[in-house]
């Protein structure tokens, strides 16, 4: 599903990037470029600053040191972020109809009314991701699946050329999975630059064309193939190896 | 029935009562609101913690002016802000939460306020401004009350997208360049401004009261933000008029009254309410679950 064009993605060029929380190093000089439609995957252990790397790429967390091109104000008008599940107050009794309306926060701010058309792309877009009739829920009553269907919805609506992603199908049903990967490969056939974080190495090897592998440092920023043959990939904790049987490819 | 109908519109002819009345609705009216984006924020014992931490303004107000209720306010602003600040600085920038940094500030604002009003004051005083009296409202608190709850709400209304989304999503608001710690700023600045607004001419106990018992009650009887305030606005109310009636036939303190008729909708809602009250818990989990 498209809803507009007209926006071209851009080169993001990570320069030397660092972080660090007190003491603990976090990331350290990350450097690459993530190339105008390009999919990526990015992989490593737990704590090895995946998150803190999506963070201090788009100005959420400051960085120690290094910098990212183009400035963080033009990446915040043209990237879409999804955050991890849990730095959501899911408790909010928030409409989802509402919670979706957020995604236009560029074009309605703080007061401006939305639109009849911007409604009715709100809908399609909820029925697109299989949440017909949940409008009028409030977000304490979804499960975790359905909330993060919620939460591509708003993505959606947000559309953005350039979108990141944190552990989308963290704690999420293999159906959903299914749907949502199927969108993620939607936007990159649009020519949407598309990055997330992932643990499931089955998917990264079948789908992704890209993929950079952090430990802290970064260990390779390459095609995936080549980044699979990494000789510290064994640090990276296979999982759900018996996934591959149970995803077609639909 | 007719002695019924006597009874319950009757006193408000006497114009104290009817300042009473329209003093404490219309403070409930901007508290509600800030009550039930505390009680969903979980931070229901902040405005306990910024209530007390007014008191060291007040006093030197005080102090320096006598019996002012400006200048008693105005301290009390000061203070209750400069705790507010001072624990969103800490909670910001050190690895402290704020639900902690804001009662280490309140302990310390509180005990300098008590030892403050007793350099100077009597007990008596420290009482009054602890209870206040809802009976003695002359035009000029009034004023100060519709004043700054006719602020507040506007304020609110034009705040109400963000603030809402900085609760909800702080994160997704920061990455689409929202400064959601202004909004949060501004409405602690509210919670605040409210608290001081009825401190002195309602008391503490009022000013809180009204706060967060009408928004706790709602959330019994209501699904969404919106319809919660809506409910909170009512139980408000209907705790002003009740609480003063209750004052009136039974000479009991007024303030007090008005808190504890919003405390029984509580108690009522905690079982009646058609939203997650013991009822419905019951209907749905069965017996033997938490």
């Amino acid at each position: 599903m498209k809803i507009s064009e007209n926006k071209q993605p851009f080169p993001v060029i990570v320069d030397n990037l660092s972080m660090s929380y007190g003491a603990q190093k976090a990331l350290e000089s990350v450097s690459g470029t993530f190339e105008p439609g390009t999919l990526t995957a990015i992989i490593g252990p737990n704590g090895s600053g995946k998150s803190t790397f999506l963070k201090v790429l788009l100005g959420l967390l400051k960085p120690k040191k290094g910098s990212v091109k183009p400035s963080y104000a033009k990446l915040r008008q043209h990237a879409a972020y999804l955050p991890q599940q849990a730095e959501v107050d899911r408790s909010f009794p928030l409409r989802v109809e509402d919670f979706v309306c957020t995604g236009l926060w560029h074009k309605i701010k703080g007061f401006h009314a939305v639109s009849y058309r911007q409604h009715e792309q709100i809908h399609e877009v909820l029925e697109h991701l299989g949440l017909k009739g949940f409008e009028e829920r409030t977000l304490d009553a979804l499960s975790g699946g359905q909330f993060q269907r919620v939460l591509f919805a708003r993505l959606m609506i947000q559309d953005k050329p350039i979108i990141f992603l944190d552990e989308p199908f963290t704690g999420i049903d293999q159906r959903t999975v299914n749907d949502l990967l199927k969108i993620i490969l939607d936007w990159h056939k649009q020519g949407k630059t598309v990055v997330t974080i992932l643990h499931d190495m089955e998917l990264v090897k079948k789908y992704f064309s890209n993929a950079i592998l952090l430990s802290n440092k970064l260990l390779a920023w390459d095609t995936t193939e080549k980044v699979l043959e990494h000789k510290d990939l064994w640090k990276v904790p296979v999982c759900m190896k018996s996934s591959e049987k149970s995803r077609g490819d639909s | 029935m007719e002695d019924f109908f006597t009874g319950l519109f009757e006193p408000f002819q006497y114009t104290f009562l009817r300042r009473a009345f329209v003093a404490s609705w219309s403070l409930s009216l901007s508290a509600a609101p800030l009550g039930v984006i505390l009680v969903l924020r979980r931070m229901s014992l902040m405005g306990d913690a910024l209530s007390h931490s007014v008191l060291p303004g007040v006093a030197i107000g005080f102090f320096v002016a006598g019996l002012s209720l400006t200048a008693m306010s105005i301290g009390g602003l000061l203070a209750g802000l400069l705790v507010a600040m001072a624990a969103g600085a800490v909670s910001r920038w050190t690895s402290l939460g704020e639900d902690a940094s804001f009662a280490g500030f309140f302990l310390i604002s509180l005990s300098l306020g008590v030892i403050l009003v007793s350099l100077k004051g009597s007990h008596v005083d420290l009482m009054h401004i602890l209870f206040g009296s809802v009976l003695a409202i002359d035009d000029y608190t009034l004023l100060l009350v519709a004043g700054t709850s006719t602020v507040t709400l506007i304020v609110i209304s034009i705040i109400y997208r963000p603030l809402l989304l900085e609760c909800v999503d702080p994160i997704y608001l920061k990455s689409v360049g929202g400064k959601g710690h202004k909004y949060h700023g501004l409405f602690l600045i509210c919670v605040v401004a409210n608290l001081v607004s009825a401190f002195q001419s309602m008391g503490t106990l009022m000013a809180l009261g009204m706060m967060m018992l009408p928004a706790i009650t709602a959330r019994f009887w209501a699904k969404q933000v919106w319809s919660t305030i809506l409910a909170a606005w009512i139980f408000g109310a209907l705790s002003s008029f009740l609480g003063l009636l209750a004052s009136y036939h039974f000479n009991y303190p007024s303030g007090p009254s008005i808190v504890l008729v919003a405390g029984i909708f509580y108690l009522i809602s905690l079982f009646a309410g058609p939203q997650g009250s013991f009822y419905q818990h019951k209907k749905t989990y069965g017996q033997g679950t938490s």
